[in-house]
Protein backbone atom coordinates (compact mmCIF):
# COMPACT_ATOMS: atom_id res chain seq x y z
CA UNK A 1 0.00 0.00 0.00
CA UNK A 2 1.80 3.26 -1.22
CA UNK A 3 1.67 6.19 1.32
CA UNK A 4 -0.53 8.31 -1.40
CA UNK A 5 -3.53 6.08 -0.93
CA UNK A 6 -6.39 6.37 1.03
CA UNK A 7 -6.72 2.86 1.40
CA UNK A 8 -7.64 0.65 3.39
CA UNK A 9 -11.05 1.78 4.70
CA UNK A 10 -11.49 0.56 8.05
CA UNK A 11 -14.36 0.10 10.24
CA UNK A 12 -14.52 -0.32 13.32
CA UNK A 13 -17.81 -1.50 15.42
CA UNK A 14 -20.01 0.97 13.52
CA UNK A 15 -23.73 1.97 14.56
CA UNK A 16 -26.05 3.83 13.03
CA UNK A 17 -29.37 4.81 14.85
CA UNK A 18 -31.88 7.33 13.51
CA UNK A 19 -35.03 8.21 15.13
CA UNK A 20 -34.94 5.45 17.86
CA UNK A 21 -34.20 2.61 14.76
CA UNK A 22 -31.03 0.81 14.98
CA UNK A 23 -30.11 0.40 11.37
CA UNK A 24 -26.44 -0.95 11.22
CA UNK A 25 -24.63 -2.77 14.75
CA UNK A 26 -21.70 -3.31 15.29
CA UNK A 27 -20.08 -3.43 11.31
CA UNK A 28 -15.95 -4.17 11.31
CA UNK A 29 -14.26 -4.55 8.48
CA UNK A 30 -11.93 -3.47 6.40
CA UNK A 31 -12.10 -2.36 2.48
CA UNK A 32 -8.79 -2.93 0.79
CA UNK A 33 -7.55 -1.65 -3.06
CA UNK A 34 -8.12 -4.14 -5.74
CA UNK A 35 -11.27 -6.34 -5.80
CA UNK A 36 -14.55 -5.73 -6.55
CA UNK A 37 -16.62 -5.40 -3.21
CA UNK A 38 -20.28 -6.08 -3.61
CA UNK A 39 -22.54 -5.42 -0.27
CA UNK A 40 -25.61 -8.09 -0.92
CA UNK A 41 -28.75 -7.55 1.29
CA UNK A 42 -32.07 -7.56 1.02
CA UNK A 43 -34.56 -4.29 1.12
CA UNK A 44 -33.77 -2.29 4.36
CA UNK A 45 -31.22 -4.55 5.42
CA UNK A 46 -28.92 -1.00 5.82
CA UNK A 47 -26.74 -1.48 2.52
CA UNK A 48 -27.28 2.09 1.30
CA UNK A 49 -26.39 3.47 4.73
CA UNK A 50 -23.15 1.48 4.88
CA UNK A 51 -22.15 3.16 1.54
CA UNK A 52 -23.43 6.99 3.00
CA UNK A 53 -21.11 6.27 5.92
CA UNK A 54 -18.36 5.34 3.95
CA UNK A 55 -18.62 8.02 1.82
CA UNK A 56 -18.92 10.67 4.75
CA UNK A 57 -22.49 11.55 3.90
CA UNK A 58 -23.89 10.36 7.23
CA UNK A 59 -21.69 10.35 10.65
CA UNK A 60 -22.12 6.81 12.32
CA UNK A 61 -23.51 7.33 15.65
CA UNK A 62 -21.34 4.60 17.35
CA UNK A 63 -17.78 3.30 16.69
CA UNK A 64 -15.11 4.66 13.39
CA UNK A 65 -14.26 4.88 10.15
CA UNK A 66 -11.00 5.51 9.25
CA UNK A 67 -8.98 5.96 6.07
CA UNK A 68 -5.68 5.08 6.11
CA UNK A 69 -3.76 6.96 8.46
CA UNK A 70 -0.87 7.74 5.93
CA UNK A 71 -2.31 9.60 3.66
CA UNK A 72 -1.93 13.30 3.76
CA UNK A 73 -5.06 15.59 2.45
CA UNK A 74 -8.86 15.03 2.14
CA UNK A 75 -9.71 11.72 1.35
CA UNK A 76 -13.18 12.65 0.46
CA UNK A 77 -11.48 14.36 -2.67
CA UNK A 78 -10.30 11.01 -3.74
CA UNK A 79 -13.77 8.87 -3.71
CA UNK A 80 -17.01 9.61 -5.64
CA UNK A 81 -20.17 7.71 -5.35
CA UNK A 82 -22.87 7.49 -7.60
CA UNK A 83 -26.70 6.61 -6.47
CA UNK A 84 -29.44 5.13 -7.51
CA UNK A 85 -30.86 7.99 -8.91
CA UNK A 86 -28.41 9.91 -10.49
CA UNK A 87 -29.12 14.03 -9.93
CA UNK A 88 -28.46 15.48 -12.91
CA UNK A 89 -28.03 19.13 -13.37
CA UNK A 90 -30.07 21.42 -15.56
CA UNK A 91 -27.52 21.80 -18.32
CA UNK A 92 -26.13 19.99 -21.01
CA UNK A 93 -24.77 16.31 -20.15
CA UNK A 94 -20.97 17.57 -21.19
CA UNK A 95 -21.60 21.00 -18.57
CA UNK A 96 -22.29 18.15 -15.60
CA UNK A 97 -19.09 16.14 -16.21
CA UNK A 98 -17.06 19.44 -16.43
CA UNK A 99 -19.35 20.60 -13.60
CA UNK A 100 -17.47 18.29 -11.07
CA UNK A 101 -14.12 18.74 -13.16
CA UNK A 102 -14.63 22.27 -11.74
CA UNK A 103 -15.27 21.34 -7.72
CA UNK A 104 -12.33 19.04 -8.27
CA UNK A 105 -10.06 21.76 -9.04
CA UNK A 106 -9.72 20.34 -12.59
CA UNK A 107 -7.52 22.60 -14.94
CA UNK A 108 -10.02 24.68 -16.15
CA UNK A 109 -8.49 24.26 -19.72
CA UNK A 110 -8.71 21.32 -20.05
CA UNK A 111 -12.18 20.42 -18.39
CA UNK A 112 -14.03 20.76 -21.64
CA UNK A 113 -11.81 18.33 -23.85
CA UNK A 114 -11.72 15.66 -20.40
CA UNK A 115 -15.28 15.97 -19.83
CA UNK A 116 -15.38 14.47 -23.98
CA UNK A 117 -13.14 11.77 -23.28
CA UNK A 118 -15.25 10.87 -20.16
CA UNK A 119 -18.83 11.07 -22.27
CA UNK A 120 -16.80 9.21 -25.42
CA UNK A 121 -16.11 6.34 -23.32
CA UNK A 122 -19.74 5.70 -21.73
CA UNK A 123 -21.00 6.17 -25.10
CA UNK A 124 -22.99 9.35 -24.79
CA UNK A 125 -20.67 11.80 -26.91
CA UNK A 126 -22.83 11.77 -29.69
CA UNK A 127 -25.29 13.26 -26.77
CA UNK A 128 -23.02 16.00 -25.31
CA UNK A 129 -25.09 18.89 -25.73
CA UNK A 130 -27.93 17.41 -25.25
CA UNK A 131 -29.70 18.66 -21.74
CA UNK A 132 -29.08 15.67 -19.08
CA UNK A 133 -32.71 15.94 -17.86
CA UNK A 134 -33.82 14.90 -20.96
CA UNK A 135 -31.87 11.85 -21.02
CA UNK A 136 -33.05 8.20 -20.98
CA UNK A 137 -32.48 6.74 -17.80
CA UNK A 138 -29.83 4.46 -18.56
CA UNK A 139 -27.95 7.47 -20.14
CA UNK A 140 -28.74 9.51 -16.92
CA UNK A 141 -26.60 6.58 -15.20
CA UNK A 142 -24.22 6.42 -17.65
CA UNK A 143 -23.46 10.05 -17.47
CA UNK A 144 -23.57 9.62 -13.73
CA UNK A 145 -20.93 7.14 -14.24
CA UNK A 146 -18.67 9.61 -16.46
CA UNK A 147 -19.02 12.69 -13.71
CA UNK A 148 -17.54 10.08 -11.43
CA UNK A 149 -14.93 8.64 -13.31
CA UNK A 150 -14.12 11.92 -14.79
CA UNK A 151 -12.77 12.58 -11.15
CA UNK A 152 -10.30 9.65 -11.27
CA UNK A 153 -11.39 8.46 -7.75
CA UNK A 154 -9.57 6.02 -6.17
CA UNK A 155 -12.75 5.01 -4.49
CA UNK A 156 -15.87 4.53 -6.19
CA UNK A 157 -19.32 3.57 -4.15
CA UNK A 158 -21.83 2.76 -6.40
CA UNK A 159 -25.83 2.75 -4.64
CA UNK A 160 -27.84 0.43 -6.44
CA UNK A 161 -26.85 1.78 -9.87
CA UNK A 162 -28.97 -0.24 -12.00
CA UNK A 163 -31.80 -0.77 -10.06
CA UNK A 164 -34.22 1.27 -12.00
CA UNK A 165 -33.14 0.31 -15.61
CA UNK A 166 -34.30 -2.29 -18.23
CA UNK A 167 -31.55 -4.99 -18.41
CA UNK A 168 -29.87 -3.76 -21.45
CA UNK A 169 -29.26 -0.72 -20.17
CA UNK A 170 -28.22 -2.25 -17.20
CA UNK A 171 -25.76 -3.99 -19.01
CA UNK A 172 -23.83 -1.27 -20.43
CA UNK A 173 -23.85 0.29 -16.91
CA UNK A 174 -22.22 -2.81 -15.61
CA UNK A 175 -19.59 -2.82 -18.44
CA UNK A 176 -18.65 0.35 -17.28
CA UNK A 177 -18.19 -0.66 -14.11
CA UNK A 178 -16.57 -3.33 -14.83
CA UNK A 179 -13.65 -0.85 -16.97
CA UNK A 180 -13.40 1.37 -14.08
CA UNK A 181 -12.69 -1.38 -11.94
CA UNK A 182 -9.93 -2.84 -14.13
CA UNK A 183 -8.40 0.80 -14.53
CA UNK A 184 -7.50 0.58 -11.03
CA UNK A 185 -10.51 2.66 -9.11
CA UNK A 186 -11.39 0.27 -6.05
CA UNK A 187 -15.34 -0.51 -6.55
CA UNK A 188 -17.74 -0.31 -3.43
CA UNK A 189 -21.27 -1.17 -4.74
CA UNK A 190 -24.58 -2.59 -3.16
CA UNK A 191 -26.98 -4.63 -5.15
CA UNK A 192 -29.65 -6.97 -4.66
CA UNK A 193 -29.29 -8.72 -8.26
CA UNK A 194 -27.39 -12.00 -7.74
CA UNK A 195 -26.67 -12.16 -11.44
CA UNK A 196 -25.13 -8.83 -11.59
CA UNK A 197 -23.40 -9.22 -8.14
CA UNK A 198 -22.00 -13.14 -9.90
CA UNK A 199 -20.83 -10.37 -12.90
CA UNK A 200 -19.01 -7.87 -11.52
CA UNK A 201 -18.03 -8.96 -7.53
CA UNK A 202 -14.44 -10.75 -6.76
CA UNK A 203 -15.80 -10.27 -2.78
CA UNK A 204 -19.23 -10.83 -1.22
CA UNK A 205 -20.53 -8.75 1.92
CA UNK A 206 -23.54 -10.24 2.95
CA UNK A 207 -25.91 -7.80 5.37
CA UNK A 208 -29.19 -9.00 6.81
CA UNK A 209 -30.81 -6.37 9.56
CA UNK A 210 -27.97 -3.94 10.05
CA UNK A 211 -25.34 -6.89 10.34
CA UNK A 212 -22.67 -8.28 8.19
CA UNK A 213 -23.06 -11.90 8.84
CA UNK A 214 -20.87 -13.19 5.73
CA UNK A 215 -17.89 -12.00 4.02
CA UNK A 216 -16.48 -14.14 1.10
CA UNK A 217 -15.04 -14.52 -2.03
CA UNK A 218 -17.45 -14.22 -4.38
CA UNK A 219 -17.03 -17.85 -5.48
CA UNK A 220 -17.06 -19.23 -2.09
CA UNK A 221 -20.37 -17.34 -1.20
CA UNK A 222 -21.91 -18.70 -4.67
CA UNK A 223 -20.65 -22.19 -3.63
CA UNK A 224 -22.36 -22.04 -0.71
CA UNK A 225 -22.56 -19.19 1.92
CA UNK A 226 -21.74 -20.28 5.60
CA UNK A 227 -24.52 -18.26 7.32
CA UNK A 228 -28.11 -19.53 7.12
CA UNK A 229 -29.34 -16.25 6.41
CA UNK A 230 -27.04 -15.90 3.55
CA UNK A 231 -28.46 -18.99 2.37
CA UNK A 232 -31.73 -18.38 2.52
CA UNK A 233 -31.36 -15.13 0.45
CA UNK A 234 -29.71 -17.11 -2.25
CA UNK A 235 -32.49 -19.48 -2.40
CA UNK A 236 -34.86 -16.45 -2.60
CA UNK A 237 -36.76 -17.48 0.79
CA UNK A 238 -39.25 -15.33 1.56
CA UNK A 239 -38.51 -14.64 6.12
CA UNK A 240 -41.46 -12.93 7.73
CA UNK A 241 -39.84 -13.39 10.91
CA UNK B 1 -71.15 53.30 -13.04
CA UNK B 2 -70.78 51.59 -16.31
CA UNK B 3 -71.00 54.64 -18.46
CA UNK B 4 -68.16 55.77 -16.15
CA UNK B 5 -66.20 52.64 -17.69
CA UNK B 6 -66.92 53.06 -20.91
CA UNK B 7 -65.37 56.73 -20.37
CA UNK B 8 -62.72 54.88 -18.58
CA UNK B 9 -61.59 52.93 -21.18
CA UNK B 10 -61.99 56.00 -24.20
CA UNK B 11 -59.83 58.07 -21.76
CA UNK B 12 -57.13 55.36 -21.53
CA UNK B 13 -57.53 54.57 -25.55
CA UNK B 14 -57.10 58.30 -25.71
CA UNK B 15 -54.26 58.75 -23.06
CA UNK B 16 -52.48 56.24 -24.57
CA UNK B 17 -52.49 57.15 -28.47
CA UNK B 18 -52.51 60.24 -27.62
CA UNK B 19 -48.91 59.82 -25.96
CA UNK B 20 -49.58 62.41 -23.69
CA UNK B 21 -45.76 63.25 -22.50
CA UNK B 22 -47.28 63.92 -18.92
CA UNK B 23 -48.57 60.62 -19.25
CA UNK B 24 -45.51 58.74 -20.30
CA UNK B 25 -43.36 60.56 -17.48
CA UNK B 26 -45.71 59.13 -14.95
CA UNK B 27 -45.51 55.63 -16.55
CA UNK B 28 -41.70 55.81 -17.04
CA UNK B 29 -41.41 56.83 -13.67
CA UNK B 30 -42.87 54.07 -12.10
CA UNK B 31 -41.55 51.61 -14.28
CA UNK B 32 -38.17 52.93 -12.97
CA UNK B 33 -38.53 52.61 -9.73
CA UNK B 34 -40.23 49.34 -9.30
CA UNK B 35 -37.67 47.91 -11.63
CA UNK B 36 -34.83 49.39 -9.89
CA UNK B 37 -36.50 48.32 -6.43
CA UNK B 38 -36.93 44.27 -8.06
CA UNK B 39 -33.27 44.62 -9.14
CA UNK B 40 -32.16 45.38 -5.35
CA UNK B 41 -34.25 42.79 -3.87
CA UNK B 42 -33.13 40.19 -6.18
CA UNK B 43 -29.84 41.11 -6.24
CA UNK B 44 -29.92 40.55 -2.34
CA UNK B 45 -33.00 38.28 -1.92
CA UNK B 46 -31.52 35.29 -4.18
CA UNK B 47 -28.15 34.65 -2.40
CA UNK B 48 -30.31 35.81 1.10
CA UNK B 49 -32.84 33.31 0.64
CA UNK B 50 -30.36 30.49 -0.87
CA UNK B 51 -28.10 30.52 2.03
CA UNK B 52 -31.24 30.27 4.57
CA UNK B 53 -32.50 27.27 2.74
CA UNK B 54 -28.54 25.74 2.66
CA UNK B 55 -27.05 26.96 5.52
CA UNK B 56 -28.22 25.54 9.20
CA UNK B 57 -27.82 28.06 12.08
CA UNK B 58 -29.85 28.45 15.65
CA UNK B 59 -32.73 30.36 15.18
CA UNK B 60 -33.30 29.62 11.14
CA UNK B 61 -37.02 28.52 11.68
CA UNK B 62 -37.86 31.87 13.33
CA UNK B 63 -35.73 33.67 10.71
CA UNK B 64 -38.02 31.33 8.34
CA UNK B 65 -41.08 32.63 9.89
CA UNK B 66 -40.24 36.66 10.54
CA UNK B 67 -39.69 36.46 6.68
CA UNK B 68 -42.56 34.70 5.51
CA UNK B 69 -44.58 37.33 7.49
CA UNK B 70 -42.61 40.06 6.07
CA UNK B 71 -44.31 39.70 3.04
CA UNK B 72 -46.90 41.17 4.51
CA UNK B 73 -45.73 44.14 5.66
CA UNK B 74 -48.21 47.15 5.26
CA UNK B 75 -46.57 49.50 2.46
CA UNK B 76 -47.60 52.86 4.47
CA UNK B 77 -45.87 51.12 7.29
CA UNK B 78 -42.60 50.43 5.46
CA UNK B 79 -42.88 54.16 3.76
CA UNK B 80 -43.08 55.76 7.28
CA UNK B 81 -40.44 53.64 8.58
CA UNK B 82 -38.04 55.24 5.15
CA UNK B 83 -39.79 58.34 6.38
CA UNK B 84 -38.01 58.77 9.51
CA UNK B 85 -35.08 56.78 8.53
CA UNK B 86 -34.63 60.22 5.45
CA UNK B 87 -36.14 62.86 7.18
CA UNK B 88 -33.88 66.05 7.76
CA UNK B 89 -33.77 64.68 11.65
CA UNK B 90 -33.20 61.08 10.76
CA UNK B 91 -30.18 59.05 10.56
CA UNK B 92 -30.34 58.87 7.10
CA UNK B 93 -31.34 62.29 6.58
CA UNK B 94 -27.79 63.88 5.37
CA UNK B 95 -28.57 61.96 2.07
CA UNK B 96 -31.48 64.04 0.72
CA UNK B 97 -33.59 61.43 -0.36
CA UNK B 98 -36.76 62.71 0.90
CA UNK B 99 -39.33 63.36 -1.42
CA UNK B 100 -36.94 61.74 -4.88
CA UNK B 101 -36.92 58.74 -6.78
CA UNK B 102 -34.34 57.36 -4.67
CA UNK B 103 -36.46 57.07 -1.78
CA UNK B 104 -39.13 55.36 -3.24
CA UNK B 105 -37.06 52.73 -4.86
CA UNK B 106 -35.45 52.26 -1.03
CA UNK B 107 -38.90 52.09 0.28
CA UNK B 108 -40.11 49.52 -2.68
CA UNK B 109 -36.85 47.34 -2.12
CA UNK B 110 -37.93 46.94 1.45
CA UNK B 111 -41.25 45.84 0.49
CA UNK B 112 -40.25 43.12 -2.88
CA UNK B 113 -37.06 42.16 -0.15
CA UNK B 114 -38.73 40.06 2.04
CA UNK B 115 -40.74 38.40 -1.25
CA UNK B 116 -37.94 37.42 -3.28
CA UNK B 117 -36.37 35.99 -0.46
CA UNK B 118 -39.06 33.61 1.23
CA UNK B 119 -40.14 32.39 -1.86
CA UNK B 120 -35.94 32.11 -3.14
CA UNK B 121 -35.80 30.01 0.49
CA UNK B 122 -38.71 28.00 -0.28
CA UNK B 123 -37.82 26.66 -4.18
CA UNK B 124 -34.14 26.26 -3.06
CA UNK B 125 -34.89 24.41 0.16
CA UNK B 126 -37.24 21.74 -1.61
CA UNK B 127 -34.38 21.60 -4.83
CA UNK B 128 -32.14 21.26 -1.95
CA UNK B 129 -33.60 17.52 -0.89
CA UNK B 130 -33.28 16.44 -3.95
CA UNK B 131 -29.69 17.48 -4.76
CA UNK B 132 -28.02 17.65 -0.93
CA UNK B 133 -26.40 14.41 -1.77
CA UNK B 134 -25.09 14.91 -5.15
CA UNK B 135 -23.74 18.32 -4.19
CA UNK B 136 -21.78 16.94 -1.29
CA UNK B 137 -20.89 13.65 -2.64
CA UNK B 138 -19.01 16.07 -5.55
CA UNK B 139 -17.45 18.34 -2.79
CA UNK B 140 -19.70 21.54 -3.11
CA UNK B 141 -19.46 23.87 -0.18
CA UNK B 142 -22.08 26.24 0.92
CA UNK B 143 -21.60 29.13 -1.40
CA UNK B 144 -21.28 26.69 -4.66
CA UNK B 145 -24.27 24.82 -3.56
CA UNK B 146 -26.06 28.16 -3.51
CA UNK B 147 -24.81 29.04 -6.80
CA UNK B 148 -25.58 25.74 -8.09
CA UNK B 149 -29.01 25.67 -6.91
CA UNK B 150 -29.93 29.28 -8.07
CA UNK B 151 -29.01 28.66 -11.51
CA UNK B 152 -30.61 25.07 -11.71
CA UNK B 153 -33.96 26.71 -10.49
CA UNK B 154 -34.00 29.64 -12.63
CA UNK B 155 -37.16 29.01 -14.03
CA UNK B 156 -38.95 28.76 -10.94
CA UNK B 157 -37.12 31.34 -9.45
CA UNK B 158 -38.75 34.02 -12.19
CA UNK B 159 -41.73 33.68 -10.20
CA UNK B 160 -40.20 34.77 -7.21
CA UNK B 161 -39.16 37.85 -9.08
CA UNK B 162 -42.24 38.49 -10.49
CA UNK B 163 -44.03 38.66 -7.54
CA UNK B 164 -41.83 41.05 -6.13
CA UNK B 165 -42.36 43.45 -9.20
CA UNK B 166 -45.74 42.98 -8.62
CA UNK B 167 -45.87 44.22 -5.45
CA UNK B 168 -43.66 47.18 -6.07
CA UNK B 169 -45.77 47.85 -9.06
CA UNK B 170 -49.18 47.80 -7.38
CA UNK B 171 -48.38 49.36 -4.23
CA UNK B 172 -49.21 52.71 -3.29
CA UNK B 173 -48.74 53.96 0.44
CA UNK B 174 -44.94 53.47 0.72
CA UNK B 175 -44.37 55.56 -2.36
CA UNK B 176 -47.21 58.15 -1.94
CA UNK B 177 -45.49 58.86 2.01
CA UNK B 178 -41.30 59.04 1.18
CA UNK B 179 -42.27 60.41 -2.53
CA UNK B 180 -45.08 63.07 -2.00
CA UNK B 181 -46.53 62.73 -5.48
CA UNK B 182 -44.86 65.43 -6.06
CA UNK B 183 -46.24 66.50 -10.36
CA UNK B 184 -43.20 65.76 -12.34
CA UNK B 185 -40.67 64.42 -9.49
CA UNK B 186 -42.13 61.86 -7.65
CA UNK B 187 -45.61 61.31 -9.42
CA UNK B 188 -46.49 57.47 -10.19
CA UNK B 189 -49.15 55.50 -11.60
CA UNK B 190 -50.67 54.60 -8.25
CA UNK B 191 -50.17 57.88 -6.69
CA UNK B 192 -51.65 59.23 -9.71
CA UNK B 193 -54.81 56.93 -9.30
CA UNK B 194 -55.16 57.81 -5.64
CA UNK B 195 -55.33 61.57 -6.12
CA UNK B 196 -57.28 61.51 -9.42
CA UNK B 197 -59.78 59.39 -7.47
CA UNK B 198 -59.76 61.91 -4.85
CA UNK B 199 -60.34 64.31 -7.19
CA UNK B 200 -63.20 62.85 -8.05
CA UNK B 201 -61.60 62.06 -11.64
CA UNK B 202 -62.69 58.55 -12.13
CA UNK B 203 -62.33 58.57 -15.37
CA UNK B 204 -58.90 59.81 -15.29
CA UNK B 205 -58.35 57.22 -12.76
CA UNK B 206 -59.70 54.14 -14.41
CA UNK B 207 -57.56 55.39 -17.49
CA UNK B 208 -54.19 54.45 -15.60
CA UNK B 209 -55.24 51.75 -13.62
CA UNK B 210 -55.78 49.96 -16.95
CA UNK B 211 -52.39 50.98 -18.29
CA UNK B 212 -50.61 50.20 -15.30
CA UNK B 213 -52.63 46.57 -15.02
CA UNK B 214 -51.52 46.03 -19.05
CA UNK B 215 -48.17 47.03 -18.60
CA UNK B 216 -47.95 44.60 -15.55
CA UNK B 217 -49.50 41.74 -17.74
CA UNK B 218 -47.03 42.74 -20.66
CA UNK B 219 -44.47 41.93 -18.66
CA UNK B 220 -45.56 38.86 -16.65
CA UNK B 221 -46.46 37.60 -20.26
CA UNK B 222 -42.70 38.29 -21.42
CA UNK B 223 -41.35 36.76 -18.14
CA UNK B 224 -43.65 33.48 -19.00
CA UNK B 225 -42.74 32.81 -22.76
CA UNK B 226 -39.45 32.93 -21.14
CA UNK B 227 -39.89 30.55 -19.09
CA UNK B 228 -41.67 28.34 -21.27
CA UNK B 229 -38.83 28.88 -23.66
CA UNK B 230 -36.45 27.53 -21.66
CA UNK B 231 -38.32 24.49 -20.10
CA UNK B 232 -38.87 23.43 -23.73
CA UNK B 233 -35.05 22.75 -23.89
CA UNK B 234 -35.04 20.76 -20.82
CA UNK B 235 -33.04 23.60 -19.34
Amino acid sequence: MSAESILPLALAEVGFSAGGTRILDGITVRFEAGPVSVILGSNGAGKSVLLRLCHGLLAPTAGRIAWHGGFAGDPRRRQAMVFQRPVMLRRSALANVVYGLALAGHARADRSAHARRMLERVGLLALAERPARLLSGGEQQRLALARAWALKPEVLFLDEPTANLDPSAARMVEEIVGAIAREGTKVIMTTHDLGQAKRLADEILFLHRGRLIERASKDAFFAGPSAPEAAAFLRGDLSWD
Amino acid sequence: MGGDLGQAASTAIQMIVGADWRLWSVVFLSLKVSLAATVLATAIGLPLGALIALKSFPGRNLVTVILNACMGLPPVVVGLLVYLLLSRAGPLGPLGLLFTPGAMIVAQTLLVLPIVAAVTRQIIADAWGEYREQLTSLGAGPMQAAATLIYDCRFSLVTAVLAGFGRAAAEVGAVLVVGGNIDGVTRVMTTSIALETSKGDLPQALGLGIVLMALVLAINGIALALRSAGARQGA
